[in-house]
């Protein structure tokens, strides 16, 4: 595990107690969830009891304890999105990914969770894949999502693609897509 | 009345709308100079004539709550509520995505008008864009000599800095908020004392929602008389409705408050989808009692939907449709309050999982014929018995399901007694 990564995290924010959200969420970020030895770390350098870190880690619904999938799939199952079928988006991607809500598959690649309004209901029904909204979406279309990602992504050509040297680059989502309704003029 | 012009969303469709150079293109920060040449208790007066009541949900006046600080208090706090979390509301992510300046300036105005001289703005960690052009908002401010040291030649100071939540409902709730700002578990504080008594690190604190602040500027620039033109008796001045669920134009709409319900589904939200009929209405977020078909005349305001046995929350009207089942909507409410709860008292953390247990049985048709004299129960020693009103809220769709749609609930438990 790359503490370095960690001690750089913390020294971003400073040591301060009041900084442990977005330290924590950038670890979770950055490892898919909250190592041990992260979360040690933490204590050490804010200078709170390990059990208070570990309260944060629990409490809060963006920290998880064991690794996420590779691509992270939210269903939102908030009352706009359940009244237009959020559910059964849900249910059609349990099946697909044969993996329950809240769990990873097996093969580490993908999760999927039900959350909670994620404040687009005009957008609804929703779901959010790696952090991009796709709004007004079907059932048929979220399983099309998955299926192009579960995908290998190198063009069906018989030359083996060269291993890639180190970790891609694209594995970093893209943040901060707009999901403001502007109302109709 | 005439048509409304919006004052809230002006700006929001305009290209760049976010850029603070749009926001002072069209008039931006004119409110602060003017709000700068006032005396702080002046800008309080103004305010509180206003009639502004808060639009986080409570719907409290938001003048009085600012005449509530210990004028003597050496140090001064204003916290910023982002979290918006309530299930159907959708308009303070436009106003933070879309107009971030506007809520500055009103947050800039209030904090001088409290004597705050540190601004705490606490948003949604999912807000990831809503971030960017908070921080980004906040740098623009500081460059153009709105935020930092002796602001506009004033001598008042002020600091600004956003933090971000990381997957809680309840941290909307203002001590929770508190508590997390604090690098705490986001649980709930006993109140009274009241933040702006006791607040973030025990300094007075005030908190206010983003929308209520964004109504600040237009308050001090075309004065507390012409706000209070707007609106009902006691619901002053524009409110953006949030429309979701079986509409044709789902989306946000600025209104003058009192716009009956009617009006805001038919007219702006272009009526229900296919033309079905509507069986039920939430209007005012999932904490807020459901409204039937025919309560539909009721004008958005504070004291009309109280009247009405509902609540305006935070205005984001869940239209549901006749094809609706009603038992699923009360138990999918009740699942989330429930992950929601934090756990600290009983009445909300069990009494909430024994409602949601109840409702899991009737939605599977395993309902047994006292299941509803038990979930009224179960209902009624929660409502009002909790620490904090999250486990109010819980109680509030079950309670109004079960009255206004019970023949659906019986209906569930009689499949089950024939099997
Ligand atoms: C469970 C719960 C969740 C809340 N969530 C929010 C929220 O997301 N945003 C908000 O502004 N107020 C929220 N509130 C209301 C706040 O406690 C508080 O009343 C409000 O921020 C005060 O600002 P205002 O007077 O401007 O409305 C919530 C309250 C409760 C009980
Ligand atoms: S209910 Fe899905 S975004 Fe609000």
């Amino acid at each position: 595990m790359n503490l370095e990564r960690v001690e750089q995290i913390i020294e971003t924010y400073g040591r301060d107690r009041m900084n442990s959200l977005p330290i924590l969420e950038d670890i979770q970020r950055e490892f898919n969830y909250l190592p041990r030895q992260a979360l040690e770390l933490v204590a050490k350098r804010l200078g709170m009891p390990q059990g208070h870190v570990y309260q944060l880690a629990t409490f809060f619904k963006a920290f998880t304890l064991s690794p996420k999938g590779e691509h992270q799939c939210k269903v939102c199952l908030g009352t706009a999105c359940h009244v237009k079928g959020g559910a059964l988006i849900l249910e059609t991607l349990e099946k697909e990914l044969k993996v329950k809500a809240g769990a990873t598959t097996a093969d580490g690649k993908f999760s999927i969770e039900g959350v909670r309004c994620l404040g687009a209901c005009a957008l609804a029904p929703i779901i959010v894949i790696d952090n991009q909204p796709l709004g007004q979406i079907t059932a048929d279309a979220a399983v099309q999502k998955i299926r192009e990602l579960a995908a290998p992504k190198t063009a069906p050509s018989p030359a083996p693609a060269p291993a890639p040297a180190s970790k891609p680059a694209a594995a970093v989502p893209k943040r901060g897509v707009d999901m403001s309704a502007v109302p109709p003029r | 009345m005439a048509e409304w012009e919006p004052v809230l969303l002006a700006n929001v469709h305009r290209p760049n709308s976010e850029k603070i150079g749009t926001y002072l293109a069209h008039g931006g920060y004119q409110a602060l100079r003017k709000a700068l040449s006032m005396s702080p208790e002046a800008v309080v007066a103004e305010v509180k004539a206003s009639g502004l009541r808060g639009r986080g949900g409570a719907g409290f006046p938001t003048g009085v709550k600012w005449g509530f600080l210990p004028p003597d208090a050496p140090v001064k706090y204003l916290a910023v509520n982002t979290d918006e979390g309530e299930p159907g509301t959708f308009k303070d992510r436009l106003i933070v995505e879309r107009d971030p300046h506007a809520i500055l300036e009103g947050v800039i105005i209030a904090a001088y008008a409290i004597g705050a001289h540190r601004a705490f703005v606490y948003i949604r960690g999912e807000f990831f864009l809503g971030v960017k052009r908070w921080i980004k908002a906040i740098a623009d401010a500081y460059q153009h000599g709105f935020l930092g040291k002796d602001i506009l030649g004033s001598g008042f100071d002020l600091d600004v800095s956003v933090h971000r939540g990381a997957g809680a409902y309840i941290c909307g709730e203002e001590t929770a908020m508190l508590e997390s700002l604090e690098g705490k578990r986001g649980q709930p504080r006993l109140k009274p004392p009241y933040p702006a008594q006791v607040g973030l690190w025990g300094r007075p604190t005030i908190v206010q929602n983003v929308e209520t602040l964004a109504n600040v500027p237009h308050i001090i620039l075309r004065g507390a008389a012409w706000y209070a033109s707007i609106g009902t008796e006691q619901s002053k001045g524009p409110k953006i409705f949030c429309v979701s669920g079986h509409v044709n134009r789902p989306g946000n709409y600025e209104l003058p408050l009192g716009t009956p319900l009617r009006e805001i589904i038919e007219k702006y939200a272009g009526g229900v989808r296919y033309g079905r009929h509507i069986k039920a209405v939430i209007p005012g977020g999932v904490s807020t009692p459901m409204l039937t078909a025919r309560q539909i005349d009721v004008p958005m305001a504070f004291e009309t939907l109280a009247a009405a046995g509902s609540a305006l929350g935070t205005g984001a009207v869940i239209v549901m449709d006749e094809t609706t089942d009603m038992v699923e909507v009360a138990r999918r409410i009740t699942d989330f309050f429930v992950h929601e709860s934090c756990g600290a008292c009983v009445p909300c953390r069990l009494g909430g999982f024994r409602m949601l247990e109840r409702l899991e049985a009737i939605a599977r048709g395993r309902g047994r014929p006292d299941d509803l004299a038990k979930l009224e129960s179960l209902a009624r020693g929660i409502s009002g018995l909790t620490f904090c009103p999250l486990g109010t809220g819980m109680c509030e769709p079950v309670l109004s399901g079960l009255a206004l749609y019970r023949d659906e609930f019986v209906a569930r438990l009689n499949t089950a007694a024939k099997r």
